[in-house]
């Protein structure tokens, strides 16, 4: 017991001093453990801090990867064209096209063959053998879609790169070709309003408004189109134009042609028959002529000639395709289309005086629209009294349609004649116009154009409601420097509503050729006339006109017209 | 889950003395690794060509088993954790050893043993269990006379170096030397004592960069962007200038797709740009809760064993945390190393959580004389 009791006394000094030196080193621990905490603190506070300074404050530094500024000049691109509305017309897409390093491929073979799953159409032994060179720089292919580039880097195959490209694309494909025109390989505009307003779209970015209404466009080029094919014809040339603004609402040149793809299409189908296209117009050109006369007052709408016999200038005599063999007033030569009585309101009009008129509606110098490919017109020199004669039912002088439709809308439109535009024009904007005809005489010319839809040649395009007016026209083509009674240019130059005309709409055709339907005659008023009809039908009602009850009395009234003799 | 105060069932007072808070914060870093997991790994498995939640199916596969071994071991008692980190120990060493033999070589370096079913990588749980083993040995040099404790801890951490380093695994070195001497620190080692062996790892560190030309070439980089390829580290940073203050969203990121390391080592990068700032600043501040709320536990704590041994394991986890977000932040070298619960990888999310198991019942409440555990 003794014994224990002093082993006890004696470990416990030992015990103790054990506990003295545990508690000293917990204390230093404790101590240690505040520096250790601290560090850590400050460590956390540093990848905090780091953290928002990568990623809120990076945007100040310089970019990491040099492709940052070249993606910032793609956005720089060519300017979209748009239609009136804003739909897109041409656009412009980045690229990618794919080149390797063949030094830095590191299995042909493989290579090919997984390029050649995801992208179709690649030859794959041919990309092999490619990546198999000693070159440094070899395409593979040009001008991928995003989501091929993405699948190309997806397989993240060593040695191979990406060029950005720009690409002109054309939504619309064909529908507007000959307006917006198209661009080299370099982007560079070369035809239609990508030629015109190339340093526009080059350097403003912002999109280009052209007047067009594309599902106006889509509508005229469907129906032209379908009458080019039904009669054969070898072209056609179609125009919507607004009367009160110039703003060409619809311009179709058939055949057609792909922007996308330019060097696919032949000559023919690039040319624009609407403006750089220059046409002897036939009967449709006595609308000038009763204008210009009811303008000069050489003869009113009570007033007629005699066209009982054929008119006899040198080695041609004038005579009438549907003739009368009567004295007819000017209503009826109008309707009847009567060359001979348009002959001699001219003759009574004179050689200067139709000149002068011709002048101010724009029919003697180009077109003015906004467009590379214009074609002058062929104005004769001298102007003679035969000439006088021959232009009063449209020959012996060449236009093209663009201008035709324009001098046409200063007849009905009260007598202003607005140049011809392919841009939207905005709000506000002052219109340019100069008065070539009166107010009065204006009016009268839409009830005399209103009266050939009712009762004369231009009846099969009328339209229900639209009070649709208009004048027919079919002109002999020279072909080998003589007039050719087979190949025709069939006109109709509408407009709508006649009390109140908001636009023209003008079809051309070029050598159509009659149908059992037609009983074989391809007229104007057979051919052109339809398609007119047609396109105010579908288009009137997109554009918001209401249709009318063209019976109503005061309707009747304003229409008006006394066509026989008192 | 509540327990009355009174419950003296084991999960009763389990949970009336586990940090809850800690408890907390690590189950939202595993919920981060989840959902890190389901967005960044379909892009590296398919570009390996497996099926795309491959990786993102084993890794949630393996969240029941961690979460179940860190609860497990967090109600074990102080002598029972350093009982089976003792004996973790040994198997991880035996384990190590045999990566010499029958090791798998991946990327150029045997750290891994086939194991039926899944490949293990031993080296992560020497870090748990040499912590606790490394804090005991420490602690019983001070409370048992006569027992060499240091020269233990100091013959068995040359042994762990020398193994680790024949792997050759640097990172993993560097994080258990690093543990273990702040453990050493804090078992009062002398200041000169300190200062030796703090100019030692720094000499070793400069030795690592003549010795092995992977850790030169990264430092060089890093030093000087312009003499190599630091594509990896900007896209990286790019990927959090794109992620900006609310990220892309989960998934829709594209750093995951050109960084090869996207699910692992840069996973950060990834939850940067598809969760944003604010959540990297939330992983962030998750990472310093569990540290120092575990440091402030522990200036409490009167025992030196589970000072020392919490600390180590406090250590080792905030560590390596920082060393992942540093490197992807550009702040250091780029060092391979995973964002504790985020990163992809097994062995590393058991080992984890069998270290914060240890560290979870080491800090539990305790009545009573702590001194004779």
């Amino acid at each position: 017991m003794a014994t224990r009791i002093g082993d006890v006394l004696r470990a416990l000094p030992s015990r103790l001093r054990i506990d003295g030196a545990a508690k000293q080193s917990i204390e230093v621990a404790r101590h240690r453990l505040v520096v250790a905490g601290v560090l850590f603190v400050i460590a956390f506070l540093i990848v905090g801090l780091r953290l928002v300074d990568v990623t809120l404050l990076k945007e100040a530094r310089e970019p990491r990867f040099a492709h940052a500024p070249r993606a910032g000049h793609l956005e720089m691109g060519r300017a979209d064209i748009v239609d009136r509305n804003g739909v897109l017309l041409a656009t412009s897409l980045a690229t990618a096209s794919l080149y390797a390093n063949p030094k830095l491929v590191l299995g042909p073979a493989e290579a090919a063959r997984k390029l050649a799953r995801v992208l179709p159409g690649l030859d794959e032994r041919e990309i092999a053998a490619r990546l198999a060179s000693d070159r440094s720089f070899v395409w593979l292919r040009r001008n991928l879609p995003p989501r091929q580039q993405y699948e190309v880097n997806r397989l993240g195959i060593p040695g191979l790169y990406f060029q950005r490209e720009e690409r002109r694309v054309y939504p619309h494909g064909p529908l507007a070709a000959h307006i917006v025109g198209f661009t080299d390989i370099d982007n560079r505009g070369i035809a239609g309003i990508e030629q015109s307003f190339d340093e526009k779209l080059r350097e403003s970015g912002e999109p280009l408004d052209l007047s067009i209404d594309i599902r106006i466009q889509h509508i005229v080029r469907e129906e032209l189109g379908r009458t080019v094919e039904e009669f054969k014809a070898l072209g056609g040339a179609a125009i919507m134009l607004d009367v009160a603004t110039g703003e060409v609402l619809a311009m179709v040149s058939w055949p057609d042609f792909d922007p996308n793809a330019p060097a696919l299409a032949p000559a023919d189908a690039r040319f624009n028959r609407n403006t750089l296209g220059i046409y002897e117009m036939g009967s449709t050109f006595k609308i000038f002529t009763a204008a210009m006369a009811l303008d000069y007052g050489t003869a009113t709408l009570r007033d007629g000639y005699d066209a009982t016999k054929s008119i006899q200038i040198g080695r041609f005599t004038i005579s009438d395709f549907h003739a009368q063999r009567r004295y007819l007033t000017v209503p009826e030569i109008f309707i009847y289309s009567s060359n001979i009585g348009a002959v001699k309101m001219a003759l009574d009009i004179g050689t200067q005086r139709q000149r002068d008129f011709l002048a101010r509606v724009g029919l003697l110098k180009a077109s003015p629209i906004e467009l590379p490919e214009v074609g002058p017109p062929l104005v004769p020199q001298p102007w003679r009294e035969v000439n006088t004669m021959t232009i009063a039912f449209g020959h012996g002088l060449s236009v093209s349609p663009i201008q035709l439709a324009a001098a046409s809308a200063a007849t009905i439109n009260g007598g202003v004649m607005r140049p011809a535009t392919i841009l939207k024009r905005q709000m506000g904007e002052p219109i340019p116009g100069e008065r070539v005809m009166s107010a009065v005489a204006s009016e009268q010319m839409r009830r005399l154009m209103r009266l050939n839809v009712e009762r004369g040649s231009g009846k099969s395009a009328a339209v229900p409601g639209y009070l649709v007016g208009g004048k027919t026209g079919t002109a002999e083509k020279i072909v080998d420097g003589r007039y050719k009674k087979a190949a025709r240019i069939s006109s109709f130059v509408g407009a709508f509503p006649m009390n109140k005309p908001r636009y023209i709409v003008l079809a051309i055709l070029d050598e159509p050729q009659g149908t059992k339907t037609t009983f074989g005659f391809a007229t104007g008023s057979w051919v052109a006339a339809p398609v007119v009809g047609r396109v105010i039908a579908r288009a009137a009602p997109m554009l918001g006109i209401e249709p009318v009850d063209e019976e109503a009395p005061d309707l009747r009234d304003q229409m008006l017209i006394n066509v026989a003799k008192r | 889950m509540t327990f009355a105060r009174a419950d003296t069932s084991i999960l009763g007072r389990w949970w009336w003395t586990v940090d809850r808070w800690t408890l907390a914060a690590l189950a939202c870093l595993i919920g981060f690794g989840a959902v890190l997991a389901m967005a960044a790994t379909p892009a590296v498995a398919t570009r390996i060509g497996l099926d795309p939640f491959f990786f993102a199916r084993r890794q949630l596969g393996l969240v029941p088993p961690a979460l179940l071994i860190m609860l497990a071991v967090s109600m074990l008692s102080p002598r029972n954790v350093r009982r089976v980190a003792l004996a973790g120990f040994a198997i991880a060493m035996a384990l190590l050893l045999a990566t010499f033999a029958i090791g798998v070589e991946i990327k150029g370096a045997r750290r891994w043993v086939n194991l039926p079913g899944f490949s293990l990588q031993p080296s992560e749980f020497i870090k748990p269990t040499f912590a606790v083993a490394a804090a005991w040995l420490f602690a019983q040099q001070r409370r048992q006379e006569g027992f060499p404790g240091n020269a233990i801890a100091i013959a068995l951490y040359a042994a762990v170096l020398a193994l680790l380093l024949l792997q050759p695994d640097i990172g993993m070195a560097a994080v258990v030397s690093a543990v273990w001497f702040s453990q050493f620190f804090l078992a009062g080692l002398r200041m000169a004592w300190v200062l030796l062996l703090g100019g030692l790892g720094g000499v070793s560190l400069i030795g690592a960069y003549f010795v092995f030309p992977h850790v030169a070439s990264r430092i060089n980089r890093f030093l000087d962007p312009a003499s190599g390829d630091t594509y990896q580290i900007n896209t990286a940073l790019d990927a959090f200038s794109n992620g900006g203050l609310l990220g892309r969203g989960p998934g829709e990121g594209s750093v995951k797709l050109v960084l090869p390391d996207a699910h692992s080592d840069f996973v950060f990068a990834v939850a940067g740009e598809e969760l944003g700032l604010i959540a990297c600043l939330l992983l962030v501040g998750l990472f310093a809760f569990v540290v120092l709320r575990g440091f402030a536990r522990l200036l409490q704590e009167p025992n030196l064993f589970i000072l020392l041994a919490v600390a180590g394991l406090l250590v080792q986890f905030g560590l390596q945390a920082l060393i992942n977000m540093s490197s992807t932040l550009h702040l250091i070298p780029t060092k391979g190393m995973t964002l504790p619960f985020v990163s992809y990888g097994g062995s590393s999310l058991l080992a984890l959580s069998l270290g914060m198991g240890f560290m979870l019942a080491l800090s539990r409440k305790r009545y009573g004389a702590g001194e004779d555990l």
